[in-house]
């Protein structure tokens, strides 16, 4: 099975609501913009039956650059934490069960 | 403060004029249901510019009633996992950088003697 695209989400969109093929173009598109557009804000997202996305801050710490072994520190950095919510965590397991 | 699903959609309600408030509910309701009915399904998704949503497998362990002290055997299972993609990352890294003003255009060297207790001592 494919991976799920915003080709796809369109197209239910498209199909099951009856939004045009632009209008659920530029909705999906609007949906992960906005989100984006949060974090980006430093403002956590809570999708209720979904999860949340957190944001961390992390401290420069020292790092190794693989191929030449030369010590690079790896700067400090903002990141993204995705938190599945307990309904999405238990339809996965359930998932597990059955595979 | 956080962003919740209610308010993102009067955000996007707020940025188009074509479908009502009540049609941009049911879309992006819609949305959410489709990506945790496949991540429930066993599928993967992929969001350009955004991330991607996988199954990650914790093997089975022991674990342990924290009343009682017994073993119980917890089974395998799945676990979702995000990895956010490079234009997620680097916006949200360079918005962290632009907050904390100016530090990212130093040097290693500047930045270390600026925190180290020795310097700040100095300086008072």
């Amino acid at each position: 099975m494919g991976a799920l695209t915003k080709a796809d989400m369109a197209e239910r969109l498209f199909e099951e609501l009856g939004l045009n093929k632009r209008e659920a173009k530029e909705m999906v598109e609007m949906f992960f913009e906005e989100i984006r557009r949060s974090l980006e804000d430093n403002t956590q997202v809570k999708l209720s039956g979904f999860g949340n996305f957190d944001l961390r801050d992390k401290s420069e710490r020292p790092g190794r650059n693989p191929k030449t072994g030369e010590e690079i520190p790896i700067t400090a950095r903002r990141v993204v934490t995705f938190r599945p919510g307990q309904k999405l965590k238990q339809r996965v397991e359930a998932y597990a069960g059955t595979k | 403060m956080a962003l919740t699903k209610s308010e993102l959609i009067e955000r996007i309600a707020a940025r188009q004029t074509q479908l009502s408030s009540k049609d941009v509910e049911l879309a992006v309701k819609t949305l959410i249901e489709e990506m945790a009915d496949n991540l429930a399904n066993g599928g993967r998704i992929e969001i350009r510019g955004f991330g991607s949503f996988s199954l990650h497998f914790r093997a089975p362990r022991v674990g342990r009633n924290p009343k009682t002290g017994a073993s119980v055997e917890l089974h395998g299972k799945y676990v979702p996992h995000f990895k956010p993609g490079k234009e997620l990352r680097e916006r949200v890294n360079a918005a962290m950088h632009r907050e904390k003003g100016g530090d990212e255009g130093k040097s290693d060297k500047q930045r270390e003697s600026a925190r180290s207790p020795s310097a700040s001592a100095g300086m008072l």
